[in-house]
C-alpha cells in the first residue's frame, strides 16, 4: 500500500509541476548536462575566489622563475618514506662546459606546501581584507618565504604562475560572454520581435540587414573595429569594447531565431484562441508568445556563449582585444604563439585545456537544455 | 429575444487569401441564416474551406467580402465583420470558438485554471479574484472537470479531459454562439460520443447556438438541426438535416452521404465513390465547380455556374439537375 502512496505523490507533483520545473526535471536526468553544469559551476567559483585560491597575485613574478616547469612537488623524503608534500626552492647555476646560467633545484632547504597561508593582500569578494591563500609554502621553521615560489602549472614569460593567472583570465574569459550575450539578447529579441511581429516590409528590411552582418567574416571585422579602439585605454574600458564588438555580431543569429519562433508561435491555436477571448494583443506577447521561445532562447544563449567564448580568445591571441598586463585566456595564449615556446615550455598551452573545457561544457549543457526545454516531449 | 429568433445571417462571405501572385478562393460566395438555440452542421472534404468559413465568422480572419449580421443579447443587429475595436471589445465574447486541435489549443505554459480564467480577466478587467474563481469552479464543473485539479498543467490531461478544457474556456464568458471547429476529430470514437453528449447538453441548458464544422456526416446527423455541405469553397446544399441525409439533391451529397458507414453486416450499402482529386482552389474548374467529378455532367454543367437556390422550403441547393434528378438518401428506419 505504501508503494502506490508514494507513486501517487510523485505523480501528483508531476501533474502539478510547471513547464520550468518540468524542465529542470528532464535537465536533471541528462547527466552529461548535470556535469557540465557542475563543472562549470566550478570553474565560475574559481574566477569569484579567484584571490584567495591563487597563490599569488597578478603584480608578484620573479625573474627567477622565468619560463621554468611545474614545480616539482615531492611527497616522499630521502629515505623513501611518506612525507607531506615539499618543493626545493630554485638556484642559478653556471653550466661548467657551455658557461651558460641554467636553474636547477636547490636541494638544501626543504619547503613544505601548507594550507591556508599567508600571502599577498586582497579584498575578497571585493568587501573583506585578507592575506590568507588556499595554498601555499612555509619553510621547515613553519615561516611563510614569499621569495620561493610553488607554480603548478609552471611560469610563464615574466615569471608568474600561470595557474593563478588562467584563475584571474577566468574572470575576464568566463564573463565576457555574458556581458555580450545580454546585449546580443536585448538587440536579438527587440529586432527578432519587430521583424516577426510586424512582417512585410520591415521584417524583409531586417533580414537584409543580418544576411549582410553575418556575411562579413568575422576576424576582418574584428581588426576593423579594434582598430577603432583608441590606444592607451584601461582595462575596464577596453573589456567594455571587446563586448560591444562581440555583441555586435553575436545578435544576428539570436534575432532569427527569435523572428522564427515568433512568426510560429502566432500561428499556434492557443494564441487565436487568445485572440479571440479578447485578450489584447501587448498581453498575449507577453504572456503567451515570450514564455513559448524563453527555454529556446536560454537554450541558445547557452550554445552561444561559447562562441563569445572563443571569440574572445582568438582576438586576444591575435592581439586584437585584451593586451597584457590585463590577463584573459586569449592573452596568455598569446605566449604560445611562435613554436620555440610551445616546443621548450608546454605547459604555456595549459589556458588551451580550460577553454576547451569551458567550451565542451557549455556545449553539452546547452544540448541538455534544448532536450528538456521541448513541452511536447 | 427568445428561442428561434434568427441570431446570425451570413450574407455572402468570400475570403481570398493572395500568395505570391495566385489567388486561392478559399470561401466563395455563402451565405445561410443561423436561428439562436439550433445546431448548424458544415461538412465537406478536407480543403473545402469549412474551416475558413468557421474562422471568417468568428473573425478570426478578415473575410474580402461579406457580412455576418449577428443580433446580439442587447437586441441590436451589427455586421460583425465591419465593427470597429471598441464595439467589438462589447460583442466579442457573445460569439466564440472550440478548436479542432486539443493538443496545440492549450499554452502548455500555463495552468488549466488560468488557462480557463484567461478570457474572464480579458473581458472582465474589474472582476474581484473571488468571483473569478467562483466562475471557474462553476464551468469546469459543468463540462465535468475535476476541481481539484485545475492547478495542473494541459500536460497532465487526456485528449478528452483537453477537449472539455477548451471548452469550458469559451464557455466562461457566456457566449451565444459557439463555432465547433472539428470539435471532436481529435478524439477516440468513445471520447467523441461523451464531448457530443455534453455539448448537446450544455446546449439544452445555456441556449447555446453552435455552428458544428466537421467532415464526419454521423456526427453531424446526430448533433445538427441544419446542415450545410461546401465543396470547394461553395456552398452547395444547405437544408434541414433530416431532409437533407433522406433526399440530397446534389450529387456531391449523395456521394458523401453513400460513403457513411452503417453499422449493420446485413445491409449492403452501394458506395457512390467520387473520382478523381478535389481540384485546386486556386484554379478552380469552370461552371459548377463539381463538373469533374459529377456523375450526372452536361455541357451545360461545364460551362454556366449553378445558382444558388431555394427549391423545397428551406431547401437550398446550387445544381442545374437538381429538379430532375432523384438521388439516393440515407433511410431512417
Amino acid at each position: 500500500m505504501a508503494f502506490f502512496k508514494k507513486k501517487t505523490a510523485k505523480d501528483e507533483s508531476y501533474y502539478l509541476a510547471s513547464q520550468w520545473v518540468l524542465m529542470w526535471r528532464k535537465l536533471q536526468k541528462h547527466k552529461l548536462a548535470q556535469f557540465s553544469l557542475s563543472l562549470l559551476l566550478v570553474l565560475y567559483l574559481g574566477a569569484l575566489f579567484a584571490d584567495f585560491i591563487a597563490p599569488y597575485g597578478l603584480e608578484e613574478f620573479s625573474s627567477l622563475y622565468k619560463n621554468t616547469a611545474p614545480t616539482k612537488i615531492y611527497w616522499e623524503d630521502e629515505n623513501g618514506d611518506f612525507s607531506r608534500p615539499y618543493v626545493y626552492k630554485l638556484k642559478k647555476v653556471n653550466d661548467k662546459k657551455t658557461w651558460s646560467v641554467i636553474i636547477t633545484e636547490d636541494t638544501s632547504e626543504k619547503y613544505y606546501i601548507d594550507l591556508f597561508v599567508e600571502g599577498g593582500e586582497y579584498k575578497l569578494l571585493g568587501l573583506i581584507p585578507s592575506n590568507l591563500h588556499l595554498y601555499g609554502l612555509v619553510n621547515e621553521a613553519g615561516e611563510v618565504d614569499r621569495s620561493v615560489r610553488v607554480n603548478i602549472f609552471g611560469a610563464d614569460s615574466t615569471g608568474a604562475c600561470i595557474f593563478s593567472r588562467i584563475l584571474f583570465g577566468a574572470r575576464v574569459s568566463l564573463t565576457i560572454p555574458f556581458v555580450s550575450a545580454a546585449i546580443s539578447f536585448v538587440l536579438g529579441i527587440l529586432l527578432g520581435g519587430i521583424s516577426g511581429y510586424f512582417g512585410g516590409m520591415v521584417d524583409n528590411i531586417i533580414q537584409r540587414i543580418i544576411e549582410v552582418l553575418s556575411a562579413i567574416p568575422s576576424i576582418p571585422l574584428w581588426m576593423a573595429l579594434s582598430a577603432a579602439i583608441p590606444p592607451g585605454i584601461s582595462v575596464s574600458a577596453m573589456y567594455l569594447y571587446i563586448t560591444i564588438i562581440l555583441s555586435f555580431i553575436g545578435w544576428t543569429g539570436l534575432a532569427r531565431v527569435v523572428r522564427g519562433k515568433f512568426i510560429a508561435l502566432r500561428k499556434e491555436d492557443f494564441v487565436m484562441a487568445a485572440k479571440l477571448a479578447g485578450v489584447s494583443d501587448f498581453k498575449i506577447i507577453i504572456k503567451h508568445l515570450v514564455p513559448g521561445f524563453l527555454s529556446y532562447l536560454i537554450v541558445n544563449l547557452t550554445l552561444g556563449i561559447p562562441g563569445s567564448i572563443l571569440g574572445e580568445t582568438s582576438m586576444s591571441y591575435l592581439g586584437l582585444g585584451m593586451k597584457a598586463p590585463a590577463t584573459s585566456w586569449g592573452v596568455l595564449l598569446k605566449e604560445t604563439e611562435d613554436l620555440v615556446s610551445v616546443a621548450q615550455c608546454p605547459w604555456k598551452m595549459i589556458p588551451l585545456v580550460f577553454v576547451i573545457i569551458t567550451v565542451l561544457a557549455y556545449n553539452f549543457l546547452g544540448d541538455g537544455l534544448r532536450d528538456a526545454a521541448d513541452p511536447y516531449k | 429575444m427568445s428561442k428561434g429568433d434568427q441570431i446570425l445571417d451570413i450574407q455572402h462571405v468570400h475570403m481570398r487569401f493572395a500568395s505570391k501572385g495566385l489567388v486561392v478562393k478559399a470561401v466563395t460566395d455563402v451565405s445561410f441564416p443561423v436561428m439562436e438555440g439550433e445546431t448548424i452542421g458544415i461538412v465537406g472534404e478536407s480543403g473545402c474551406g469549412k474551416t475558413t468559413l468557421g474562422r471568417c465568422i468568428v473573425r478570426a480572419y478578415e473575410p474580402s467580402e461579406g457580412k455576418v449580421m449577428y443580433t446580439a443579447a442587447d437586441g441590436q443587429t451589427i455586421d460583425f465583420l465591419q465593427i470597429d475595436k471598441a464595439t467589438m471589445k462589447k460583442y466579442r465574447k457573445e460569439i466564440q470558438m472550440i478548436f479542432q486541435d486539443p493538443y496545440s489549443s492549450l499554452d502548455p505554459r500555463m495552468t488549466v485554471y488560468d488557462i480557463i480564467k484567461e478570457p474572464l480577466v480579458a473581458n472582465f478587467p474589474k472582476m474581484p479574484k473571488k468571483e473569478i474563481e467562483r466562475r471557474v469552479m462553476e464551468i469546469a464543473e459543468k463540462v465535468g472537470l475535476n476541481t481539484t485539479y485545475l492547478k495542473r498543467y494541459p500536460h497532465a490531461f487526456s485528449g478528452g479531459q483537453r477537449q472539455r478544457i477548451g471548452i469550458a474556456r469559451a464557455l466562461v464568458i457566456s457566449p451565444r454562439v459557439i463555432v465547433c471547429d472539428e470539435a471532436v476529430s481529435a478524439l477516440d470514437v468513445s471520447i467523441q460520443a461523451q464531448v457530443i453528449n455534453l455539448l448537446h447538453d450544455l446546449q439544452k441548458e445555456l441556449g447555446l447556438t453552435y455552428l458544428f464544422i466537421s467532415h464526419d456526416l454521423s456526427v453531424v446527423e446526430y448533433i445538427s438541426d441544419k446542415v450545410g455541405v461546401m465543396y470547394l469553397g461553395k456552398m452547395v446544399e444547405f437544408a434541414e438535416t433530416r431532409s437533407l441525409f433522406s433526399h440530397p439533391m446534389h450529387p456531391y451529397t449523395e456521394s458523401l452521404l453513400s460513403a457513411v458507414p452503417v453499422a449493420d453486416p446485413t445491409v449492403k450499402s452501394e458506395r457512390i465513390p467520387l473520382e478523381g482529386e478535389i481540384p485546386n482552389p486556386a484554379n478552380p474548374p469552370s461552371g459548377c465547380h463539381f463538373h469533374t467529378r459529377c456523375r450526372f455532367c452536361t455541357e451545360k454543367c461545364k460551362r454556366e455556374v449553378p445558382e444558388y437556390q431555394e427549391l423545397e422550403p428551406g431547401h437550398y441547393v446550387a445544381c442545374h439537375r437538381a429538379q430532375e434528378l432523384t438521388l439516393r438518401g440515407f433511410t431512417y428506419e
